[in-house]
């Protein structure tokens, strides 16, 4: 009773934010309410017995890729309403495929039926006795080791590529030259002048390095 | 009342629904559409969650959690191009995204 209390709840509360995601005027709006969707699912997998992905879903979703839209959406200086014209006259289309997307997708429950069977042998069978992080542990690290090592590799990828992507040489910004500090000697950085009593002398402007000459 | 398997899957439906109309919707904002794709993988995560668990098998949070990877990568590297792309061309509007003439 109480378990269906609360997949009514989160299921109702991640589909309305879901709804908001993508009807809001305003995009920061829109990523808060996706952040609202991402909780409630979390929500949802903890009911499903997988505690492990729901905290893995408030970490990276909400922590990181939320806060990643956040910023871009914060950062880039758009001008929104312009982008909000055409709204009202993609929307028939859009609920025409979205309609008919769904429609098939409940008549598939509801005509086939689920003929749900749970296969007589499970590829990787929940263990007894184990919290569902530690039994997830003992599967990544053994039997899909390889599958967990590519994933890393590809965040690795996309973390290069991202880098890549936005980094920037801006001209004209003075930058620290270790190198060349340490290469000055007394030999190159002064100079003795021989200067007749009552004499002065002034020295020769310094003509400042190009950047170009880094 | 018990909560079974369709349930989820509904739910699920539901999502990956609104995110395929948050998609034509708005055509004209990439943001909002890499979100909406955002949320069809989330369904397609809860899809494999509730079969995990009523299966009894782990495989598919395995699946799920990869799932969850490559949507950080993808998040990750779009939005990198979103900046790149207005830095550029100065708006993010879909429709001057023609300059490949594709």
């Amino acid at each position: 009773m109480v378990t269906a209390f609360f997949f009514y709840l989160f299921s109702t509360l991640a589909i309305a934010s879901g709804a908001c995601v993508v009807l809001a005027k305003n995009p920061v709006h829109a990523v808060l309410y996706l952040i609202l969707t991402f909780f409630n699912a979390a929500g949802l997998f903890v009911l499903l017995n997988a505690e492990f992905l729901a905290m893995l879903l408030i970490v990276v979703y909400v922590g990181a890729v939320a806060v990643l839209f956040l910023f871009v959406v914060m950062m880039l200086d758009v001008d929104f309403d312009e982008l909000k014209a055409g709204f009202i006259k993609n929307a028939p289309i859009g609920a025409l495929v979205g309609g008919i997307v769904l429609a098939e997708l409940v008549a598939l429950f509801a005509f086939q039926g689920l003929t749900f069977a749970p296969g007589k042998i499970a590829a990787a069978a929940m263990p007894s006795g184990l919290s569902n992080t530690e039994a997830l542990g003992h599967i990544i690290y053994t039997k899909y080791v390889f599958f967990f090592q590519t994933s890393g590799m590809i965040l690795l990828v996309a973390m290069i590529g991202a880098i890549v992507l936005t980094l920037r040489h801006r001209q004209n910004v003075k930058r620290q030259s270790i190198s060349e500090q340490n290469a000055r000697s007394p030999a190159t950085a002064m100079e003795v002048i021989k200067l007749p009593s009552g004499g002065y002398n002034v020295p020769a402007a310094v003509k400042p390095k190009t950047e170009a000459a880094e | 009342m018990t909560i079974g398997l369709g349930h989820y899957l509904t739910v699920a439906a539901c999502l990956f629904t609104l995110g395929m109309f948050g998609i034509f919707l708005n055509r004209k904002n990439v943001i909002v559409i890499l979100m909406s794709v955002e949320l069809m993988l989330l369904s397609v995560n809860i899809n494999l969650v509730a079969f995990s668990n009523f299966n009894a098998d782990l495989v598919g949070q395995v699946f799920a959690l990869f799932i969850l990877t490559v949507a950080a990568a993808e998040a990750a590297i779009g939005l990198a191009i979103i900046v790149v792309y207005y830095r550029n061309r100065g708006s993010i509007a879909v429709d001057d995204i023609n300059m490949m003439k594709g």
